[in-house]
């Protein structure tokens, strides 16, 4: 703990060393971000640039986990289906970002459904292939037990296969959000009227380095608490059966 | 309560089953593997390491599809104490139990953990029990189910001799209580003595049906010569194979 603050202090202190020795148009200093953080703060706009992208970045998040998890589980236990959907997502995989974004505007319109879509089409193939590493490793033994006890499919679900999944969800919810959020902000910055990435464009427009940071800097902020307060969580939480090490 | 009459028997006649290894040479595992069990029966089934009892259990379960033959099982619930515990880690004993028997009261499942000594490990983890005890909850589940079909593939090995002799007690208590067939994987001709109504004699792999011996009142004492005679019989098939 000692050890991230010292290391969180040092990067503090070389950032208000470049600025004093440098351009401060190219970098404001702290004390000017803050000043320009407690500006956009006050008139709200930040707040509500901030719950903007946010849901923005909670829709296309659940979109492309609930479509993933099902995708990479069906793949993941039906080889035949593996066959016939690897190729798509092999090649969603490795379309870039931006063409999906740009498509998808031209073919749905500038509107709030392309801009979700958009994102949780980026993120799907990712979530994909990661439950469906998950959904290769299940247990056939206890599938054997479950059987041989009559467990219904949700049973099944809900005690059999999800926990096993957990470790996989996990770690595709933590690669996943980071992947959104840095997306959504392009989505926004290409065809929205609003949220943190339209206002960094704005920022970007007027060459206003402290602008851009104070929109930027407390985003990123919040998308580090949500993985402290819900993400590692939930790691803790669907691991608690583990014996721990002595 | 219904009598044992009322349940069908168990009847399988395997004809062949092989399984492919990994270098993807077909291996015949069991060949011409049949027997039948009455209603309220336990049958054992004794036979060398690696013959293929634990593949006759997968069959019977209904785990396996793939074989030449037919198996016969008697309606109504089934229950299984694999060679292994298959006990869901993430779940506690109790859960694990209650899971697969939704029907189960409380009364009935303090009765049923208090004699295989899992009383205080109720809300334990199996991470947290030896392997002696995942075993017993292994059994405690598969007795919880009321089963009409009872399959325990080597239900008592790594217990300790007298906690092994209690658990036997507890089968024939369970077995005396409701009708049940019982299919018991054994390597203890002694145990299968006191267990079963018919030990059937398994050949090395590919398994086969090298004879069956009746025990002529089964789970009640017998003197040492009784159980002399039947491992000399035992004995014998094996050595004619
Ligand atoms: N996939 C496979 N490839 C090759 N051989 C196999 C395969 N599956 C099972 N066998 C063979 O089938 C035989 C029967 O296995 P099984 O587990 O039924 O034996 P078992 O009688 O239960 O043995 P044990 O008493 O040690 O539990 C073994 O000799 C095993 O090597
Ligand atoms: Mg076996």
């Amino acid at each position: 703990m000692a050890a991230r603050l010292a290391s969180l202090l040092a990067l503090l202190a070389i950032w208000v060393a470049a600025a004093h020795f440098g351009d401060p148009r190219h970098l404001p200093g702290p004390a000017a971000v803050f000043t320009a953080m407690g500006k956009a703060a006050a008139s709200g706009e930040l707040f509500a640039a901030m719950g903007v992208t946010m849901a923005r970045v909670a829709a296309a998040f659940v979109v492309a986990m609930a479509l993933g998890s099902a995708l990479g589980y069906a793949m993941g236990r039906r080889a035949l289906f593996d066959q016939i959907a690897d190729p798509w997502i092999v090649a969603l995989l490795n379309l870039p970002a931006l063409v999906i974004i740009v498509l998808l505007y031209i073919w749905v319109g500038l509107n709030e459904v392309a801009a979700v879509a958009a994102v949780a089409l980026n993120k799907l193939p990712n979530a994909t292939v990661t439950i469906r590493e998950g959904a290769r490793a299940l247990d056939p033994a206890l599938d054997e037990m479950a059987r041989v006890f009559a467990f219904s499919p949700m049973k099944r679900l809900r005690h059999v296969v999800l926990p096993q999944l957990a470790p996989y969800i996990a770690a595709a919810t933590r690669s996943g959000l980071s992947l959104v959020w840095k997306i959504v902000l392009v989505v926004e910055l290409l065809g929205r009227p609003n949220g943190v990435g339209f206002e960094i464009n704005e920022a970007f427009q007027l060459f206003d380095v402290s602008l851009l940071l104070a929109y930027a800097l407390p985003f990123t902020a919040a998308m580090l608490v949500v993985e402290a307060l819900v993400v590692q969580p939930f790691e803790r939480h669907v691991s608690r059966w583990r014996p721990r090490p002595a | 309560m219904s009598p044992a009459g009322d349940l069908g028997p168990l009847e399988v006649r395997i004809a062949r089953k092989s399984v492919t290894n990994a270098a993807g040479q077909p291996v015949e595992v069991l060949a011409h593997l049949a027997f039948r069990l009455a209603a309220g029966e336990v049958g054992a089934l004794i036979g060398p390491s690696g013959c293929g009892k634990s593949t006759c259990m997968r069959i019977v379960a209904g785990l396996d599809a793939r074989f030449e033959g037919a198996v016969a099982r008697p309606p109504g619930p089934l229950a299984m104490v694999f060679q292994e515990p298959r006990l869901l880690p993430w779940r506690s004993v109790e859960d694990n139990i209650r899971l697969a028997a939704p029907a189960v009261d409380e009364a009935e499942l303090a009765s049923l953990l208090k004699p295989l000594g899992l009383a205080e490990h109720r809300a334990h983890f199996p991470g947290e029990l030896s392997l002696g005890l995942a075993r017993r909850v292994a059994l405690a589940r598969a007795f919880a189910v009321r089963p009409a079909l009872l399959l325990l593939d080597e239900p008592f090995v790594s217990l300790d001799g007298p906690l092994a002799r209690a658990l036997e007690r507890e089968l024939v208590a369970l077995i005396g209580r409701r009708p049940v067939i019982t299919l018991l994987v054994t390597h203890d001709v002694g145990e299968a003595t006191r267990l079963a109504d018919r030990i059937f004699v398994l050949s090395p792999r590919p398994a086969t049906v090298l004879g069956e011996i009746r025990v002529e009142r089964p789970r009640e004492t017998i003197s040492p010569a009784e159980a002399r005679s039947i491992e000399d019989q035992v004995e014998a098939l094996r050595g004619a194979a």
